[in-house]
């Protein structure tokens, strides 16, 4: 349990929020052309890093916007927050 | 060689104030090479190492653990055994767990405290009805004991519950296995250790891995801690933590490790006699034989490796409890903790070969694990043994990911384990 600075509402309790899961995967360009392999892949295969971990998160009970967040699992520490489209913070 | 615990040892003990008792395990520094490692003592890891010992004549492993054996998942479930699942390939893995169970305790010499106290879920809606009917009749198909209660059978049972029809999830029925209930988590661990060390296996306790070494698609052995262990395969049993170890052999697993929390209560006399578990207002509840109310709540949503959780997960489970018993209202509860809990997009365990040559994995177990606990253990020896799935966990490959032909035990089944 942790508070969450939302990029457009401030700094609310974790609860108003719902974890969206690993960042930065992206749509393949070519479904078509993918193999079942590459499917397995984009669909299942998750890094859930322990430590630094970039992550979506959407503030369900709140403005219901979407975001980014750089936490380190090992610790629940947060360490940048930033709006869809954005590019991630160097680390 | 191993003397072998009973009324009598107890007298002779007794006598030397139990100041003589052998030790039940060993402590060994690690060999150099090994015919297999095995990576994690908890209670799979540590099955995994007797049965490889016990069936498959395998002696020369070892188990390596980072902290101490049982410390892990091991010691923090809710320790509630059941095989009620939807699927038959779920439904013949936990089931072969659970015939194992019933032995367990005789076939180790060491009392795991198994208890077949059965485990009721309940229905609170009518889709709940419908999924506990159906679930009822696939578990009878496949042999396994099951029956459906109505909202009067399950007030018969077990008559704490609420089942006034005004409370906000009305009980609607219910299923039952009898043979399910409960065991001693911390006895399961340390029976195993103690029979796989009486085989010549060596358990390895403050030991972490650091590292997986490769030649090519194929495994040299373990960088640990404790230096480097030459060995030509490596079961990795690292629940919460398998995705670490995946990653330091170059692979990716279908998995997301969360914290789920449980909790007990203060000790009071025998209230509840078996397990009851309620998926749709997510609350279950035991009695130990210490007398706590032994409580599971849920997973929290996000990626986590703090063995802490969220304080409104627990506070929506103790609403629930609430609810279905309002007797336990003015209960205190003594502890709470939580385990980090590796959970695959189908909720069904994985127990597989892997693209690297001598790398195995058992993992995914999720909320859900402790009761695989013997079969897991098993089935994954054989796994290692054979360099092939027994036909038991051949469904439970990591290539179902890729084939689509997952075992989804998601919403039919029992969601809280």
């Amino acid at each position: 349990m942790f508070l969450i600075n939302c990029p457009y509402c401030g700094e609310r309790d974790q609860q108003e929020f719902k974890a969206g899961g690993e960042a930065h995967i992206e749509r393949p360009k070519q479904p078509t052309e993918l193999s079942d392999d590459e499917w397995a892949e984009y669909l299942f295969m998750r890094k859930n890093i322990k430590g630094v971990q970039f992550e979506r998160w959407n503030h369900a009970h709140g403005c219901r916007k979407w975001f980014n967040m750089v936490r380190d699992t090992s610790n629940d520490e947060i360490k940048a927050i930033y709006k869809m489209g954005e590019k991630p913070p160097a680390q | 060689m191993r003397n072998r615990y009973s009324v009598f040892s107890l007298i002779k003990n007794a006598l030397s104030y139990h100041e003589n008792w052998q030790r039940a395990w060993k402590d060994p520094t690690p060999k150099k090479e090994y015919d297999a490692v095995i990576v994690g003592g908890g209670g799979h890891g540590l099955a995994t190492a007797y049965y490889l010992a016990k069936k498959h004549n395998m002696n020369n492993i070892a188990v390596v653990e980072k902290g101490w054996i049982g410390g892990g998942n091991t010691g923090r479930n809710t320790t509630i055994i059941r095989s009620n699942y939807l699927w038959d390939a779920s439904a013949g893995l936990y089931d072969h767990a659970l015939k194992i169970w019933e032995g367990l305790s005789q076939e180790l010499n060491y009392n795991v405290m198994f208890s077949q106290r059965g485990v009721m879920n309940l229905a609170h809606n009518l889709q709940d009805v419908r999924d506990l009917k159906r679930r009822t009749h696939a578990n009878r198909l496949n042999g396994i004991d099951a029956v459906y209660l109505s909202t009067e059978e399950v007030k018969k049972f077990c008559p704490i519950i609420n089942t006034s029809p005004d409370i906000r999830y009305p009980v609607l029925g219910g299923t039952l296995q009898r043979r399910a209930g409960t065991a001693r988590h911390d006895a399961v661990a340390w029976g195993y250790a103690r029979g796989a060390d009486a085989m010549g296996v060596d358990i390895i306790q403050n030991c972490e891995v650091k590292g997986i070494k490769r030649n090519g698609d194929s495994v040299e052995g373990i960088e640990t801690t404790k230096g480097f262990i030459k060995t030509k395969k490596v079961g990795v049993v690292a629940a919460g933590h398998s995705s670490v170890i995946a990653n330091m052999a170059g692979l990716r697993l279908p998995l997301e490790s969360k914290p789920l929390q449980a909790l007990v209560s203060e000790p009071v006399k025998p209230i509840i006699d078996t397990v009851v578990m309620s998926n749709a207002v997510h609350a279950y509840v035991s009695q130990s034989d210490k007398g706590e109310l032994v409580i599971g709540a849920g997973t929290d949503d996000y990626v986590s490796y703090t063995q802490k959780g969220s304080h409104q997960i627990v506070e929506g489970t103790l609403n629930a409890i609430l609810e279905l018993y309002p007797i336990f209202s003015r209960m205190r509860m003594l502890r709470q903790w939580g385990g980090i809990v590796d959970i695959c997009p189908d909720a069904s365990p994985i127990l597989s070969k892997t693209s690297i040559k001598g790398l195995y994995f058992n993992c995914g177990w999720g909320t859900g694990g402790f009761k695989a606990t013997p079969g897991s253990g098993d089935l994954f020896a054989h796994t290692i043994a054979n360099d092939e799935p027994h036909k038991l966990n051949a469904a439970f490959n990591l290539n179902r990911f890729v084939s689509g032909d997952l075992v989804d035990e998601h919403g039919a089944a029992a969601v809280a384990h």
